[in-house]
C-alpha cells in the first residue's frame, strides 16, 4: 500500500507539473550552465535563496555572501498551460527575480532547471506507461478471449502470431518498429508513435495468458447457461469470461507498467524517442552518459532516481496486489 | 527424448521464418533507405544510385527482396553492409561473439552468486542474512538496467579501477597474448556485473522460495529424525528437489541475457549485437537491422530450446506431451 501511496503522489505531481515546476522545460539560461543545486536556507522563519556567480574556471560557481532573496510561494513566473490547456502563470514557489534562480536540482548543460524538466518529463513518462498498458491489455484481452473461446483455426493462427511476436526480444522489436516510422516527427506524433510501439509488444503475452484462462472458463456452467439463453458469442466473452480474468490482469498490468516506462526511457535515451527540447526522463539521462559530466555534475542523474522510485513503487504495489489476489502463494 | 528434440527443432524453423518475414516487412514499410541520403548528394549521379539499388535489389517489391535475402542468408551470406562497406557476415559474427561472451559471463556471475546466497538465505531463514538478501533482491529487481549501467560508468570513471566501456583497450594489438587475455577480462567485468544484477535478484528469490518449500516437506523431517546431519539433509535431499524449477529458469535466463544485453551494450559501449543494431539503425542500413534482429531472435529461440530440453531431461512427464 505504500507503493500505491507513492504512486498517487507521483501521478498528482505529474498532473500539476506545470504548476509545481518553477521554470519551463525549455527555459535556457546559458549563464548558469551546470549550476549545482541551490537550496533555500532557513533564516528566522523565512526561506531565503542564496545567489551564486560564476567563479574561476568553466562551470564553477561561487557563493555570493549576503545576497539572498526570500522564497515566495504562489509567485508569478513563466507562463505554462495547466493540464495542457489552461493558461496560467502562477507557480508553486519561486523568488520572482530572474537574477535569483531557484534551481533545486541544479541545471543541465543548457542552463535548464533539472527539477522543472524532471516534472515535465514525469508527465510524459508516467502517462505513456498508463496509456500504453491500457491499450495493449485491452487489445490483448479481447484477442485472447476470442482466441480461447473459438478454438480451432482462429486459435491456432492467433497463437502462432503471438508466439512470433514474443520470440523477438523486446528491445530489438522496438527498434525495428521505430525503423518503420520516419526519423523526425513532431512531438505529438512521437508520443503517439511510442505508445503504438509499446502496445504492439505488450499485447502478445497478455493474449496468451487470457487465452489459457478462457479455455478453462469456457467449460463452466454459467457460460452454458448464457449460451442457452441465446447470448451472442461476443457478449459472452466480454460480459462473462473476461471479467473473471480481472484478478490476474490487474496484477499483471501493475507489474508491467514499469517495463513500458522503461521502454519509453530507453527509446528516448537512445535518441529515437521524445526529442529535444521536450523533456523526458530518458532524454535527460543522455547527458549523464558522458562520464566527465557525471563525475562533476552528479545531479544530472536525478531522472534515474525518479525512474527508480517509480519502478520501486509499482513493484511494491504489484506485489501487494498479488499477495491479496493469490491466496495460494507463500 | 530424441523425438522430443526433433519436434522442437521442427517447431523452431517456421518460427524463425515468420520472424524474418515480419521484420523484413517492417523494414520495407520504413520510409527511405540508405540510398535516400546518397540520392541527395549531388556528387553521386542518379545512374550510380540506380545501379547500386539494382545491385541490392532495392528497386524490387519487398517480397522479391525477401526471397533474395532469404536465399542469401540460408547460404550463410548476410549480404553487404552498405554503411560499413564490408561483408555483413563478418561484422555480425564478430559482434555476436562479443555478445555471447558478455552473456555467458553474466550467466556465470548471476548463477554463481545467486545460488549460494539463495541457499544460505533459505537455510538461515529470518536471520540478518535472510533479510539482507531480501532487500538486495528487491533493490536489484527495481533498479533499471539503464540506471545501473550509468552508475557503473560513474563508478568506473570515479575510481579508475575499471575501464569506462569498450571491449579492448587501444593498445590491445600491441600486448602479448597473456596481457591481451587479461585486458579483455578487465573490460568484461563491469558490463557483466551490470547485466547479471537484475537476473541475480530474481534467481536468488526463486532459489530461496524453492528451497524453503522443500525444507518443509515430510521426507526432510524424516531424514532429520533419522539423525542425518543438517548439511547432508540440505545437500542430498532438499536441494536435489529444489533445483528442479530452477532448471527452467536457467534456460530462460540464458535467453533473457542474450537480449537483455541490448541496453548494457549501448550504454557501456560494448561492441556487441545490440550496439550494431543501433549503429545500423542510425545509418539507415535496413538490411543490417533486419539481420541483427533475426540473429537476436534466433539466439532467443535457441535459448528457449535449450531451456525446453533441460526441462524435458529433468522432468520426464514433459517428454510425453
Amino acid at each position: 500500500m505504500a507503493g500505491g501511496g507513492i504512486l498517487i503522489v507521483l501521478y498528482l505531481i505529474a498532473l500539476f507539473a506545470g504548476f509545481i515546476a518553477p521554470y519551463r522545460f525549455d527555459d535556457l539560461n546559458t549563464d548558469y550552465s551546470f549550476h549545482p543545486p541551490i537550496w533555500p536556507k532557513l533564516q528566522g522563519f523565512h526561506f531565503v535563496v542564496p545567489r551564486y556567480e560564476p567563479g574561476s574556471g568553466t562551470f564553477v560557481y561561487r557563493l555570493v555572501p549576503n545576497d539572498t532573496k526570500p522564497l515566495h510561494f504562489f509567485v508569478h513566473g513563466d507562463n505554462y498551460k495547466l493540464f495542457g490547456f489552461i493558461p496560467a502563470t502562477i507557480h508553486l514557489f519561486g523568488t520572482g527575480d530572474p537574477h535569483h534562480p531557484v534551481y533545486l536540482l541544479g541545471t543541465d548543460q543548457f542552463g535548464r532547471d533539472v527539477l522543472s524538466r524532471l516534472l515535465y518529463g514525469s508527465e510524459i513518462s508516467l502517462s505513456i506507461g498508463i496509456i500504453g498498458i491500457l491499450l495493449s491489455f485491452t487489445f490483448g484481452m479481447i484477442i485472447g478471449g476470442i482466441s480461447g473461446y473459438f478454438s480451432g483455426w482462429t486459435d491456432t493462427i492467433i497463437m502462432r502470431l503471438c508466439e512470433l511476436i514474443m520470440s523477438i526480444p523486446a528491445l530489438y522489436l522496438i527498434i525495428s518498429l521505430r525503423n518503420t516510422f520516419p526519423p523526425s516527427m513532431s512531438s505529438t506524433q512521437v508520443y503517439a508513435m511510442i505508445i503504438i510501439i509499446l502496445s504492439f509488444i505488450g499485447w502478445a503475452g497478455m493474449a496468451r495468458v487470457i487465452r489459457g484462462m478462457t479455455l478453462s472458463l469456457r467449460e463452466q456452467q454459467f457460460v452454458l447457461a448464457a449460451r442457452s439463453l441465446g447470448q451472442s458469442h461476443l457478449k459472452i466473452i466480454v460480459r462473462h469470461i473476461l471479467p473473471n480474468t480481472f484478478s490476474y490482469v490487474i496484477v499483471a498490468a501493475t507489474l508491467s507498467v514499469p517495463y513500458y516506462i522503461l521502454g519509453e526511457v530507453v527509446l528516448s535515451f537512445l535518441g529515437v524517442g521524445i526529442q529535444e527540447p521536450n523533456a523526458s526522463w530518458g532524454n535527460m539521462l543522455t547527458a549523464a552518459q558522458n562520464t566527465e559530466y557525471l563525475q562533476n555534475y552528479p545531479w544530472l542523474l536525478a531522472p534515474g532516481a525518479a525512474i527508480f522510485i517509480t519502478v520501486l513503487a509499482f513493484n511494491f504495489l504489484g506485489d501487494g496486489l498479488r499477495d491479496a489476489a493469490d491466496t495460494k502463494s507463500l | 527424448m530424441l523425438q522430443f528434440i526433433f519436434k522442437r527443432l521442427l517447431h523452431m524453423i517456421p518460427l524463425l521464418l515468420g520472424v524474418s518475414l515480419l521484420t523484413f516487412l517492417l523494414m520495407a514499410l520504413s520510409p527511405g533507405n540508405y540510398f535516400t541520403a546518397l540520392q541527395q548528394n549531388p556528387q553521386i549521379s542518379p545512374e550510380t544510385v540506380a545501379r547500386l539499388k539494382a545491385q541490392f535489389h532495392l528497386d524490387r517489391p519487398w517480397y522479391v527482396q525477401y526471397v533474395f535475402w532469404l536465399g542469401n542468408v540460408l547460404s550463410g551470406n548476410f549480404g553487404y553492409s552498405m554503411a560499413y562497406k564490408i561483408s555483413a557476415t563478418s561484422l555480425i559474427l564478430a559482434r555476436l561473439w562479443n555478445t555471447f561472451l558478455l552473456s555467458f559471463s553474466a550467466l556465470i556471475i548471476a548463477w554463481g552468486v545467486a545460488l549460494p546466497l539463495g541457499i544460505w538465505a533459505a537455510v538461515k531463514k529470518d536471520s540478518w542474512v535472510d533479510r539482507a538478501c531480501s532487500l538486495l533482491a528487491f533493490m536489484g529487481l527495481s533498479v533499471p538496467d539503464v540506471l545501473l549501467s550509468l552508475l557503473a560508468l560513474w563508478f568506473a570513471a570515479a575510481t579508475g579501477w575499471f575501464p569506462v566501456g569498450g571491449a579492448e583497450s587501444p593498445l590491445h594489438d600491441f600486448m602479448s597474448s597473456a596481457q591481451q587475455f587479461w585486458d579483455r577480462v578487465h573490460h568484461l567485468i563491469l558490463p557483466a556485473i551490470v547485466l547479471a544484477a537484475s537476473d541475480l535478484a530474481g534467481i536468488m528469490r526463486r532459489m530461496r522460495s524453492c528451497l524453503l518449500d522443500t525444507l518443509h516437506a515430510e521426507y526432510v523431517t524424516a531424514a532429520r529424525a533419522r539423525g542425518l546431519g543438517e548439511g547432508w539433509v540440505v545437500w542430498k535431499h532438499a536441494l536435489r528437489n529444489a533445483i528442479n524449477p530452477l532448471l527452467t529458469i536457467f534456460g530462460y535466463s540464458l535467453a533473457a541475457l542474450l537480449s537483455g544485453a541490448f541496453i548494457v551494450e549501448n550504454i557501456m559501449a560494448w561492441p556487441g549485437l545490440g550496439r550494431l543494431t543501433m549503429e545500423a539503425f542510425f545509418a539507415k542500413d535496413s538490411y543490417l537491422v533486419v539481420d541483427c534482429v533475426v540473429m537476436a531472435t534466433a539466439l532467443l529461440v535457441i535459448g528457449n530450446f535449450i531451456a525446453d530440453i533441460l526441462l524435458a531431461w529433468s522432468d520426464p512427464r514433459i517428454r510425453l506431451k
